[in-house]
């Protein structure tokens, strides 16, 4: 009977003291869940490290990272969306895509968040911008930057090309320059689709200029308007002149810059990061070093847009529904001034918080970031821009200028159908 | 014990000697309980669910509310595309019976003799079908690559004279070949060894009585093998049948339907339209159809094949 009595009460001490020690002793464990697409070697590192500084500060939080390559990541993410339980923290470029997910009540609203302590003014407001759906902010911008021509100056030198093409008719000059010195004038992995939509977007831009995507997209337009079919156009006249790689059609991204990164192409229309992937994909992990030059895409004569309007967009990071407080916290950590400037210095990142910029070492950053700031209309890409539906569509429509199975009417088409059914709301 | 041939070919045996008629079927049921309940939870409760959402405009995300009927299933039949995807399909059957299965028996019929060196070679062809889809996709990948420094093919194509390095597949009109002989360097194997299994279940006395009338090796194979084969060459059949309606890692890796649709096949299109462009309603539509092709090819067929055995 004793020994009953005996191990009843100890069960009950351990069993309080354990009661007890969760509800008072130290902060809970709490885990943030962060998935980042940083498969480079020095930037995931980077993430890493902030991750460690992090949890150093903060021994109650654990951050767990997963780093994927870009496509496997928006697989990923779309079969965790179905089940409801996202990431805490993921990597996003806002846009259609992002809205779509606060629709569906997949993230968290950070508007409270940034409105203390002045979080909120040290990003760029166009950058913020673009992660905020219906005036509520869901997560914040680490990098804006701009599409652009990346080249090989050695094989520009090479082919006679004295100054970079500022106009269509220069450019495709400068081709048939490239093509005479047996140089492939330009990497194009257009089996992604999304590399090649950049040209498309880019002629709409300057042959349209704001105006007509603002209609288009608003619905007082439509995806057929002169502007779009004239894009299409411009487009063929490129492609007639054969200046991409052998199989192009059906080339994936890092076949693009595997060509670039070690020298067997002349130029490449892709966003800031670039020279990153260059290096990663090169033989020598060099990529193209101080060979690289940048100039923007070159300006089509009696366009209505302006030379400095500019495509692009950035990435960013958006916080999960259901995420622990902490993570927010952890937010403004790597959105801080010394985070950015960490992250310019290695090219991970074009800075979007104030003050930051002077980390960018990468001369032709320099030259994107100050593009990016100085574009009067910037456009985000059209994939991310619009819904994921008509976006996907745009890319497809693209892809069949490019085989030329397509008309540019019939290419306008297909966009303005799918435009019409999607945004119709 | 009595035997009843049911109509759909299965052989019921009646216990008429069993004390407990009841317990018996209960032990028949609970035997299959838990199969039956695997596979209505995992395979019949989604399919419902599919078709379900089929009926809606559904993002994927979130709950679906927009209803819009059969409307699916109309833009489906109306679409270029599904269409070429079909076609590839059947592209793929058609081609797979004509030149995969002719091979396989081939090879099937000189290896499964007494040759030396048979394991060996049975090996090395059976090996294509023990890797992975996606890690052949991701080889072939590489053998493909355009660019004459980093693929293999086209390196050896640049050595000889008079042929071209071609982008094989990305080039619309030779994506097609370039997959199929792909899924034949993959599949050859299993149908080899399938024709090897029922070669060894031929009795030799039947070669030997044939070899003493007279016959000739091409007279064996035609009038004693391939009759004698039947059985196996109806299982291989529908096995390749069914997988060809069914491929899609290796499309979906090397090309993903593209360049242009021009290697587009019913699984890749339902996976762009689901998880690309996030139209999961229209996606469960293609899946639903997708699923009668298969239910009714497989009915007929089984149906065909069973009433001829019934004969024999």
């Amino acid at each position: 009977m004793k020994k009953v009595i005996f191990l009843i009460l100890l069960t009950g001490i351990i069993l309080l003291s354990g009661i007890w020690f969760t509800l008072c002793g130290g902060a809970e464990q709490v885990t943030i869940n962060w998935w980042h697409i940083q498969t480079e070697t020095e930037h995931r590192n980077l993430w890493q490290s902030l991750a460690e500084q992090y949890m150093a500060k903060n021994p109650n939080v654990k951050i767990e990272i997963t780093v994927m390559e870009n496509e496997n990541f928006k697989a990923k993410l779309t079969t965790v969306m179905q089940s409801g339980e996202v990431p805490d923290l993921f990597q996003s470029w806002g846009g259609g895509t992002m809205n779509q997910q606060v629709e569906a009540g997949l993230l968290k609203d950070i508007t409270s968040y940034l409105d203390k302590d002045g979080w909120r003014e040290t990003f760029s407001e166009g950058a913020l911008g673009v992660y905020a759906y219906k005036g509520r902010n869901y997560g914040v911008p680490r990098d804006m930057g701009m599409v652009g021509f990346w080249y090989n100056k050695d094989l520009f030198a090479k082919a006679g090309i004295s100054n970079p093409p500022a106009t269509w008719s220069e450019f495709l000059e400068a081709i048939k320059k490239l093509k005479a010195a047996g140089i492939t004038p330009i990497a194009l992995g257009e089996g992604d689709k999304w590399p090649g939509a950049f040209y498309w977007e880019y002629l709409a831009v300057r042959i349209g200029g704001e105006e007509a995507f603002i209609k288009a997209a608003s619905r007082e337009g439509s995806f057929t308007d002169p502007a779009f079919v004239a894009a299409g156009e411009k487009l063929l006249e490129l492609v007639t002149t054969e200046p991409f790689q052998l199989g192009f059609l059906g080339a994936t991204w890092a076949d693009e810059a595997t060509l670039m990164g070690n020298g067997e192409a002349g130029m490449d229309l892709m966003g800031q990061w670039a020279p990153g992937s260059f290096r990663e994909n090169s033989i020598d992990g060099k990529g193209l070093g101080d060979k690289a030059g940048w100039f923007k895409f070159p300006m089509v004569e009696g366009g209505a847009g302006h030379p400095n309007d500019a495509l692009g967009g950035g990435n960013g990071f958006v916080v999960g529904k259901n995420a622990p407080e902490e993570t927010v916290d952890f937010l403004k950590f790597i959105s801080s001034v010394e985070s950015q400037i960490a992250q310019a210095n290695i090219g991970l990142s074009v800075p979007v918080v104030n003050g930051a910029e002077v980390g960018l070492t990468d001369p032709m950053l320099k030259l994107v970031q100050k593009g990016a700031a100085e574009a009067g209309y910037f456009q985000l890409y059209y994939d991310q821009y619009l819904p994921p539906a008509t976006g996907s569509v745009v890319n497809d429509a693209v892809q069949g200028l490019f085989a030329g199975t397509l008309t540019p009417q019939q290419a306008a088409q297909m966009i303005e159908d799918s435009a019409a059914r999607e945004l119709k709301k | 014990m009595k035997r009843y041939p049911r109509k759909n070919g299965q052989i019921r045996s009646l216990n008429i000697h069993s004390p407990w008629p009841l317990k018996d079927n209960l032990t028949i049921v609970l035997f299959l309980l838990p199969a039956f309940l695997f596979l209505s939870l995992f395979l019949v409760y989604p399919i419902l669910r599919s078709a379900y959402y089929s009926l809606y405009n559904w993002k994927g995300m979130g709950p679906a509310v927009d209803f819009i009927g059969l409307e699916n299933f109309k833009r489906l039949f109306a679409d270029q595309i599904f269409l070429k995807a079909v076609k590839n399909g059947i592209f793929i059957i058609v081609f797979s019976l004509a030149i995969q299965l002719p091979l396989a028996m081939a090879l099937a019929l000189i290896i499964g003799r007494d040759i030396p060196g048979r394991a060996f070679f049975r090996a090395v062809f059976f090996m294509p079908y023990v890797l992975s889809e996606v890690i052949t996709a991701i080889m072939w990948l590489i053998i493909y690559n355009p660019n004459p420094n980093r693929g293999f093919l086209n390196a050896i194509i640049n050595v000889i004279p008079f042929l071209k390095p071609q982008a094989w597949l990305a080039d619309t009109r030779l994506v097609m070949p370039a997959i199929f002989v792909v899924l034949t360097w993959k599949y050859i194997g299993l149908h080899m060894l399938l024709y090897i299994t029922g070669l060894q279940n031929i009795p030799r006395e039947i070669e030997e009585a044939a070899l003493i009338d007279g016959v000739n090796n091409p007279q064996m194979v035609a009038y004693i093998t391939l009759p004698l084969l039947s059985g196996t060459i109806k299982t291989s059949v529908y096995l390749s049948i069914l997988g060809s309606l069914q491929v899609y890692a290796l499309v979906w890796i090397m090309t993903r339907g593209g360049p242009v649709n021009a290697s587009e096949v019913m699984s890749t299109y339902m996976y762009r339209y689901s998880f690309v462009r996030f139209e999961l309603g229209y996606g469960s539509a293609v899946a639903i159809v997708m699923l009668l092709i298969a239910l009714t090819f497989s009915i007929i067929y089984l149906r065909l094949t069973h009433r001829e055995e019934y004969l024999a």
